[in-house]
């Protein structure tokens, strides 16, 4: 058995209790740019007492197939971002995921990257799962770069899904199968 | 896949609140059906009484919960329930749940055709690995019908159930991926 | 094309609303078919009685009400009003004109008789030329090549493939993403001159 699921080597993941989710998400939200890298919905400026009642709210459902961690450095256990699973079909053994890092100053250093590794072996080895899959825009190229670095392999684009900036964008879709990941698992020993 | 809910002899069917809580009543009057079937005491239902249960259990959804009634293919007559019970998905696992509520299809075949269906839907439908059982051991007739069905004993629990003045043991028996796989096709 | 123009009235079908009393009986038969439920879901196939279809029905026009991010029509013969099968619109994005498209012809006997394509050129219209959408997306199973062949043949392509993303009947299939931009669709159904 592996000693801690949750820890790699820059980050760990944990769970976080509403106020501390509200101060970052509400903070993290006004970044738009942040925000547009994630979300394709328009952004909006929620207070932090709205961000708090909606958190508390999404904790009271069923938890049985939420799995969802925030992102906490090693050294200073400081709160990074969240990373999720969701549209999870257990019969088949597939899920997608979603990360985003809200502090901006660790954007490109690898936490985003050491974050994903866990959560796949999270869904391989704990969930058993068949293939993690994502999507991801066209104009991010730095996740990009992290997906295909954690093992993602390109799976097409769905053109033109989003307008911004005058602009249409496509959504890049990326999927890892179970036995990509175990032979990268061998590869890196 | 057309036959992915029919046997040989039945198929699995979703039923309305108002059919179930008349045959619901009736087999809870049979107090030998009921306690080959539950540990729970033998309790007598009405019609109304169950159909308002039913009408409840309309408002829950369950993910984990995989619920048929069984039907004849000759005379489509409802003759009992199957279902899996509380999928536990990352081990790709279920326990399985069978009654017949009218006592002559009894030792026909109909038990046995009705979990070969139901496990056809575990390992096919639901792409598990295992399914578990449990089973009183003064049902000898349920348990040859589970071994026909490709489940091997596994342990039991002594003394599980006090009845009649004497305790009986709870027999737990289970079928894996590869034993199902292993089955003649005709018996799958 | 003018404003007097049937935007739900095709030849053979038509496009209509939800009849609570004469249509959960019609679709709870037709879940008893697994290839009906697998063409449209990739949760288990369940058979649902007409007491949990009407509960659908009831979720569906709540959720129509309160998201306004979604559409449902059902498809039913102009000869005698029956119900065929249905046809949705849903994860609307407004402000990037794009949806996602769902439909089903519930009897396998009553496919390959023009329903479907009818209940599909009404719909593009409605969604390109009434909503002003910029593309529709739709969602396929790789063990559904019919499909696959119907969407295309309305000028959908292929843009994604999620590998082995199903598990049926002990084998893998994708699950396929495909696409129709409006510009495309509009260039295979030029609009009549007015005169």
């Amino acid at each position: 058995m592996t000693d801690n699921l949750f820890r790699g080597q820059l980050v760990h993941l944990a769970a976080d209790e509403p106020e501390v989710l509200a101060k970052v998400s509400s903070r993290w939200a006004q970044d738009s740019e942040y925000f547009r890298l994630l979300d394709s919905e328009p952004p909006i400026l929620w207070s932090e007492k709205k961000h708090k009642e909606w958190i508390e709210k999404e904790l009271e459902k069923d938890s049985s197939d939420n799995f969802g961690f925030m992102i906490h450095k090693n050294d200073d256990n400081a709160v990074l971002g969240f990373i999720a699973l969701f549209a999870l079909n257990w019969n088949h053994g597939d899920t997608l995921v979603a990360i985003a890092l809200g502090e901006r100053d660790h954007w490109g250093k690898g936490y985003g990257t050491d974050a994903m590794r866990i959560m796949l072996r999270y869904a391989f080895q704990e969930l058993n799962l068949h293939r993690v899959g994502l999507l991801v825009f066209e104009y991010n190229p730095r996740a990009i770069r992290s997906y295909e670095k954690a093992g993602f392999q390109p799976e097409g684009r769905i053109r033109g899904m989003m307008r911004r900036e005058g602009r249409r964008w496509d959504w890049l879709m990326m999927g890892i199968l179970r036995s990509e990941w175990l032979q990268l698992q061998q590869e890196s020993g | 896949m057309a036959d992915l809910l029919s046997g040989k002899l039945v198929r699995l069917t979703a039923e309305e609140p108002k059919t179930l809580a008349e045959a619901y009543s009736r087999w809870s009057h049979d107090s030998e059906y009921w306690r080959l079937e539950t540990s729970d005491c033998a309790r007598q239902f009405s019609v109304w009484g169950i159909q308002k249960e039913l009408e409840k259990e309309l408002e829950k959804e369950s993910e984990n919960n995989f619920f048929f009634h069984i039907r004849t293919l000759a005379d489509d007559r409802l003759i009992g329930n199957v279902g899996l019970d509380g999928v536990r998905w990352q081990h790709g696992e279920s326990f399985v749940g069978i009654g017949l509520g009218e006592r002559e299809f009894w030792g026909r075949g109909y038990g046995t055709d009705a979990m070969r269906v139901i496990l056809r839907y575990a390992f096919q439908e639901l792409n598990l690995r295992r399914v578990s059982l449990d089973v009183f051991e003064y049902n000898p007739r349920a348990v040859r019908s589970y071994e026909k069905a490709g489940f091997r004993h596994e342990g039991y629990a002594r003394g599980y159930l006090l009845r009649e003045g004497r305790r009986w043991d709870l027999i737990f028996m289970g079928i894996l991926r590869q034993d199902w796989l292993a089955l003649p096709t005709e018996d799958r | 094309m003018t404003i007097q123009t049937q935007l739900f009235e095709g030849a053979l079908i038509r496009l209509a609303p939800i009849d609570h009393e004469k249509d959960a009986e019609v679709e709870a038969r037709w879940t008893n078919d697994p290839h009906y439920l697998h063409a449209l879901e990739s949760k288990p196939a369940q058979p649902v009685s007409p007491a949990q279809m009407k509960k659908k029905y009831e979720a569906i026009e709540k959720q129509l009400e309160e998201s306004k991010n979604s559409f449902y029509f059902t498809i039913r013969s102009r000869e005698d009003n029956r119900l065929l099968g249905f046809v949705r619109l849903e994860w609307i994005e407004w402000t990037h004109g794009t949806g996602n498209l769902k439909m089903g012809i519930g009897d396998a006997g009553e496919r390959g008789k023009g329903y479907g394509s009818e209940a599909l050129r009404l719909l593009l219209r409605y969604a390109f030329d009434e909503l002003n959408l910029y593309r529709l997306s739709a969602m396929l199973g790789g063990d559904n090549p019919a499909g696959l062949r119907f969407f295309e043949r309305h000028g959908f392509m292929q843009e994604v493939r999620r590998r082995e993303a199903l598990q049926r009947g002990g084998k893998f299939y994708d699950v396929v993403h495909l696409g129709l931009l409006a510009e495309e669709w509009r260039s295979k159904n030029p609009k009549e001159v007015e005169p």
